[in-house]
């Protein structure tokens, strides 16, 4: 053996620290914002304050005299060149969608829409100018609310015609893949259990926290353009396909990124806008957005109304599900704002083997802010509906929440298993996630200490929620993409360079924004090829050096892009067996590699890679005919999705005086698969659960009647800090996937995911005996207590009044707010 | 994220800075710690032509007794404030309530000037002030004089001191002995109030001999919770006594309604929070 | 313009500036100190946070010109040479960062909460660092970091 001494046995599995910190904990960062190039001038953007409004006149001439202004672009000034923002998911052929401007041209469709671009020497000159531009509007009605925009009201485009984009159904009877609902349900009406109920997802902003910025270098060559982007790729494409330009003629450079969530899985007006700017001033140009603009123009998440029928058996075996969603698409369709609510439609069966499923969405324009992926896209909202209907389903059936899933769910030895919406689940193992949860959890007590408050009439009262839920992750199969009408693929690539001195190179086609790929691929490719996981260097997020790719979302990177460096290691080592063989004078059928070493089996004769690498560069000595290059590229295509799952229990006081609540106790038992470091796993669980806790207790995007977005600032957004929040309980049990080599299933979303149900269904919990079976998120003290009360009968719901606490003063009503305790069993 | 230019100007005295105050009149915008006003300028919520800065004033920043006042000159920080063993002492409503102001960096460099001045409904000195019967000290081009806390908030975000005029300390009679509570209300912790109430108690062979109740974010301006003060006095510090002289907490209150809370849950909070204040101030 | 004169990380730096410029702005864009980032632009995340005079203070809620005659420390100046502070060690131990841009910042408020409080509980860790925002982590493991930060400090087992 020649493994070097202290390293572990495998790198995959081991908690190594991350490369990328080194640079990170100093301040030795590259944020695209950090760039300065020579002669740069800095854009500031003019938004709309109106929802919806005809332009009716621009006057940019005291903005273009004033100090230091280079130029200000106006709608009118690109609007032959401008191009529309793409959607790269249409979900039915005759999907409606208005043509989307970077800078609008005669009308504006959402408050914070773009209308024009002041270009200056300095950041504060450009702000100073974008002042002074006179923008007359004519304003329009505003569709706003979802419900009464999906009535075609008002509409959001009325060159549309109407406000729904599109309808999507998937049908368990029709596809072949399960019965039929309507029929589950009249049966279930006689003598069965029928639950019929409506959630809000309420609309959230991803709320990465680095602020987006744009660079770009119109001299040279090529056109440069550094972003703060998940999607460099996608980037380069779409500003090829957008602005005319030759492919070949674009570099991307996705830099540090600082977070993404989905929310930077965009191609922005900001972005084409920086290059119509350089291009229009022939200097590198910058564009970096204050938080208050994030909030308003990068896209927002969730916003679902979600109607659901479930049947079932008296004993609580679940017959059907039905389930109809009004999905907002707000004033635009973004890159997948469309087939967010789709990737929900598959999940909303989750982990149950319901026999027959509908589903239904109607997508619908409103004059918001456009919404697209967050965290989860799509998978979360059907998390949150089926586990918050199951603890329904299990107080009609009198039976612990656990209990009433155990009845529903995939027993393991049911692996592998094909879902009643057709997907084939691989591996999973429900009954031992769940059963660690509670011991670690310690179920009983906290039942028992529940029991106790409610006795006592205690003010504080205790709550216990359950989530076990499933995901699909590894986006994604291009043939499945293909058939749901998406534009691309979801392979990825990587090559693997193996450098003379014994360096190896790694490039891949992710595009990491905080994962930490840097650090696994480097481990996955040290056991892979031997090498010490020092040696590895992982490059990413440029598309000259990693010039094909299809970059970071969705829980793909470890099962999908990692899959592609493996293959590209392992067709290096195949390279390399060849070189060795003739170095070894044996046959390379007798050549075993393993721990960086190549041997002819049952001798001891050897050659380390590095030698063989070496020879390979200095080409001295080669077979004949073999090429002098060991590097070696892969493509991969997976053949179906990952199912990581999960069970995650929560436990909530209620203080019944006030509504406040106060987490009191969380875990998490994950299966995803095998676990390449459990150190980045447990940070992307934490991160994944307080981010979906925080849609359970704190954020919304509120708009006011008018159309402003009200929680504007993180003033009014109220993004958790860590006093806020608790230390976690997180473990994992492994059924490795059976889709790629090492079994891994994806991660970065499974936190936030399963806890949103699990606070909420805490919070139900804990005051469901005073008459409460429903709080919409987020769960606000006020709205718990309005429930607590409503349902007490000493009143009714109150109306939540919203206005910011910038902007204090200004009238405004929010008509989604409030708590409900209607909806029942029949 | 810019603010829009302004020119500064850096008195090192009070009368320096009364003159600048005067010369640029009601353009001028004075900067303190700065903590609410950065924010206004970089939103462009405001842009004032000048901007006076008291960061180099001498003697605004220190705290002292003065016979049986605690004198906190307006310069002194949040921080400075929160741990200072003297408003412990005397004051120690006071001390909790600033030590729960926004966080620890605002804390460093915000001052009780800067805070009394701005005046925000919702901000943590108010209520404490209106409890501990403060005064403030305002300083004009003619001398100085004496504003108590009944009297200082004149409406929104509007106060006592006048257009040339600073306020230049807070004078607070010595509460040492009595019991004191400030319970403050938030959704996530480095919010402003969404409702607080400061308590100062005497209690007396198990009866209130005296409270003093401040409240944050109740109206336009902090309130007392005069009601409640009444109807304690002489009651045995019981939680069924004090609750039901809470439940006049909202007495004569205008609160806003916002997306932390209705005006209608705030009159409620105002009740729970304002019993368990002086539950907890008087020991019971 | 107004003539300062700042010390920062250790360097003496003379400057004129606009009044308006924020000192988060100077450090990045005039001395390229672009390690301290800007994540919002109402004080609440903290991203920014610097040290002036010692206490940890939001570089986008003060005006370059207010610094004059003072000292500032950033993240870049925590670092003894190649020695990182033990705090830097236990964000990075403890994988307390993932995406890095709240790092700079969380880590400097870090310092100044044990620099304060040298033993802090963890409910003490948490309140102090209210004013620092993290997406990525939630919190879990920058907590754990500032403890055996803390320890390491106080030249404790960590």
């Amino acid at each position: 053996m020649t493994v070097v001494d202290d390293r572990p046995a495998t790198e995959v599995g081991s908690p190594r620290r991350r490369k990328e910190d080194a640079r990170l904990i100093v301040g030795r960062t590259r944020w695209t914002d950090n760039l300065t190039l020579p002669g740069m001038l800095h854009l500031a953007m003019v938004r709309s304050p109106y929802a919806h409004a005809r332009i009716t006149s621009v006057d940019a001439d005291a903005a273009r005299q004033a100090p230091n202004v280079v130029a200000v672009l106006t709608g009118e000034d690109v609007k032959d060149i401008q191009g529309g923002l793409p959607c790269a998911w249409p979900i039915t052929p005759d999907q409606k969608a208005p043509t989307h401007p970077s800078i609008a041209v005669d009308r504006v469709a959402f408050a914070g829409e773009i209308v024009a671009v002041v270009i200056a020497r300095s950041p504060g000159e450009a702000r100073d100018a974008a002042e002074l531009v006179d923008v007359e509007y004519d304003e329009l009605p505003a569709a706003l609310e979802l419900k009464a925009a999906a009535a075609d009201q008002t509409l959001a485009h009325p060159d549309l015609g109407t406000n729904t984009s599109a309808v999507w159904t998937f049908d368990s009877g029709a596809a072949g893949t399960g019965g039929d609902v309507e029929a589950a349900i009249s049966a279930a009406r006689d003598g069965g259990i029928v639950i019929e109920r409506e959630y809000r997802q309420q609309r959230l902003i991803p709320a990465f926290m680095e602020p987006r910025s744009f660079v770009c270098d119109p001299t040279g060559e090529q056109l440069t353009i550094w972003s703060s982007t998940q999607v460099p790729h996608f980037v380069r494409i779409f500003t090829a396909a957008v602005l005319g330009i030759p492919e070949s003629k674009i570099r991307v450079i996705a830099p540090d990124v600082g977070g993404g969530f989905g929310g930077k899985l965009q191609f922005t007006p900001e972005e084409v806008i920086t290059v119509l700017a350089a291009r229009h001033t022939g200097k590198p140009c910058k564009y970096t957005e204050t938080r208050s603009e994030s909030l308003v123009s990068a896209h927002h998440g969730r916003d679902q109304w979600q109607k659901l029928t479930l049947a079932a058996t008296a004993d609580g075996h679940v017959t059907g599900l039905k389930v109809e969603l009004l999905a907002d698409m707000g004033a635009y369709l973004g890159l997948v704002t469309p087939g967010v609510p789709i990737l929900g439609a598959f999940m909303f069966n989750a982990i149950y083997t319901f026999p027959a499923y509908h589903f239904t969405c109607r997508n619908v324009f409103t004059n918001k802010t456009w919404t697209d992926a967050y965290r989860g896209a799509g998978r979360p909202e059907a998390t949150y509906a089926i586990e918050r209907l199951m603890d329904e389903l299990a107080v009609e059936v009198g039976v612990d929440p656990l209990e009433i899933r155990e009845r529903n769910w995939i027993r393991h030895e049911q692996f592998p298993f094909t879902s009643v919406c057709g997907l084939e689940y691989d591996s999973g193992n429900y009954e031992a996630a769940t059963a660690r949860a509670k011991e670690l959890f310690g179920y009983d007590d906290l039942r028992a200490e529940q029991a106790r408050r409610r006795a006592s009439n205690d003010p504080v009262q205790l709550g216990i929620g359950v989530s076990t839920f499933t995901e699909m992750c590894g986006l994604a199969p291009s043939r499945v993409l293909g058939s749901l009408s998406y534009a691309a693929g979801g392979w990825e690539a990587a090559s693997v360079r193996m450098l003379p001195t014994g360096k190896v190179e790694v490039v891949t086609g992710t595009s990491p924004h905080g994962q930490g790929h840097e650090t696994a691929w480097s481990q996955i490719v040290a056991d892979r090829l031997g090498v010490p996981f020092e040696d590895v260097e992982v490059l990413h997020g440029d598309t000259q050096v990693a010039h094909k790719g299809l970059d970071t979302y969705g829980s793909r990177s470890l099962v999908v892009g990692a899959e592609a460096v493996i293959r590209a290691a392992d067709k290096v080592i195949e390279k390399a067996r060849v070189v060795a063989a003739h170095l070894l004078e044996a046959s390379v059928e007798d050549i075993d590699f393993a721990n960086g070493s190549f041997t002819v089996r049952g001798t001891d004769s050897a050659q380390a890679m590095a030698e063989v690498v070496w020879a390979a560069f200095s080409a001295h000595n080669l077979p004949d005919g073999f090429e002098p290059n060991l590097d070696s590229e892969a493509t991969f295509d997976p053949v179906s999705f990952s199912f990581p799952h999960g069970t995650h229990l929560c436990a909530m006081e209620v203080d019944t005086e006030t509504g406040q609540t106060t987490m009191r106790k969380y875990v998490a038992v994950d299966d995803i698969g095998t676990i390449v470091n459990p150190l980045i796993v447990h940070g992307q669980v934490h991160g994944g659960i307080v981010q979906g806790v925080a849609q359970a207790l704190w954020e919304e995007a509120v708009y006011d009647d008018a159309g402003t977005l009200v929680s504007g600032s993180l003033v009014d957004y109220t993004i958790p800090s860590s006093a806020d929040t608790i230390s976690l309980t997180v473990d994992q049990t492994t059924s490795p996937s059976t889709t790629n080599t090492l079994g891994t299933k994806g991660v970065g979303e499974a936190g936030a995911i399963a806890s949103t149900p699990a606070v909420v269904n805490a919070i139900v919990d804990a005051v469901r005996h005073l008459g409460v079976n429903d709080i919409r998120m987020p769960c606000t003290p006020e709205r718990v207590w309005t429930a607590i009360r409503g349902a007490s009968g000493s009143g009714g719901p109150s109306t939540a009044a919203a206005a910011s606490h910038l902007g204090a003063g200004a009238p405004n009503h929010d008509p989604d707010s409030g708590a409900a305790t209607q909806g029942g069993a029949q | 994220m810019i603010p829009a230019t302004f020119e500064y100007v850096a008195p090192t005295s009070v009368d320096e800075a009364l003159a600048a105050l005067a010369e640029s009149g009601d353009d001028a915008k004075v900067i303190a710690g700065g903590q609410s006003l950065l924010p206004v300028l970089k939103m462009r919520l405001n842009a004032p032509s000048v901007v006076i800065d008291l960061g180099r004033v001498d003697g605004l920043r220190g705290i002292s007794v003065d016979g049986s006042d605690l004198v906190i000159g307006a310069m002194t920080t949040h921080h400075e404030i929160a741990n200072s063993p003297l408003v412990r002492e005397h004051a120690g409503v006071l001390a909790d309530a600033v030590s729960q102001v926004a966080d620890a960096q605002v804390r460093h460099r915000g001052t009780i000037g800067g805070s009394l001045a701005h005046a925000d409904p919702a901000g943590d000195y108010g209520a404490p002030i209106l409890a501990l019967g403060a005064s403030m000290v305002i300083t004009g081009s003619g001398g100085s004089r004496t504003v108590a806390a009944d009297d200082y908030f004149t409406d929104l975000f509007e106060t006592a001191v006048g257009e040339g005029e600073l306020l230049t300390s807070v004078r607070i009679p010595s509460h040492g002995g009595a019991g004191s509570a400030y319970e403050k209300f938030v959704r996530v912790a480095q919010q402003w109030a969404i409702v607080a109430v400061a308590a100062t108690v005497r209690v007396a062979d198990g009866h209130i001999a005296e409270a003093a109740i401040g409240l944050t974010n109740m109206g336009s301006t902090p309130l007392r919770a005069r009601g409640v003060e009444e109807a304690l006095r002489g009651r045995p510090v019981t939680a069924d006594a004090v609750r039901e002289a809470a439940s006049r907490a909202a007495e004569g209150t205008n609160p806003p309604s916002d997306l932390n809370g209705s005006a209608e849950y705030r009159r409620h909070l105002a009740t729970v929070l304002t019993a368990r204040a002086v539950l907890k101030a008087a020991g019971g | 313009m107004t003539r300062i004169t700042v010390t920062v990380d250790g360097t003496r730096y003379t400057d004129d500036v606009e009044p308006r410029t924020l000192l988060v702005q100077y450090l990045r864009d005039r001395l390229g100190k672009v390690g301290t980032v800007v994540g919002c632009d109402t004080g609440n995340c903290g991203a920014c946070t610097v040290h002036l005079d010692g206490r940890s203070v939001k570089s986008c809620q003060l005006l370059a010109v207010q610094t004059d005659g003072h000292e500032v420390t950033t993240i870049e100046g925590l670092a003894n040479g190649a020695t990182l502070h033990p705090m830097q060690e236990a964000f990075r131990d403890c994988h307390a960062l993932q995406c890095g841009f709240c790092t700079p910042g969380m880590i400097m408020q870090a310092v100044d909460l044990v620099t304060e409080n040298p033993h802090p509980t963890e409910a003490e860790v948490r309140e102090g660092l209210e004013g620092n925002l993290c997406r990525c982590t939630g919190y879990h493991n920058i907590v754990k970091a500032v403890q055996q930060g803390a320890g390491a400090m106080s030249g404790g087992q960590s």
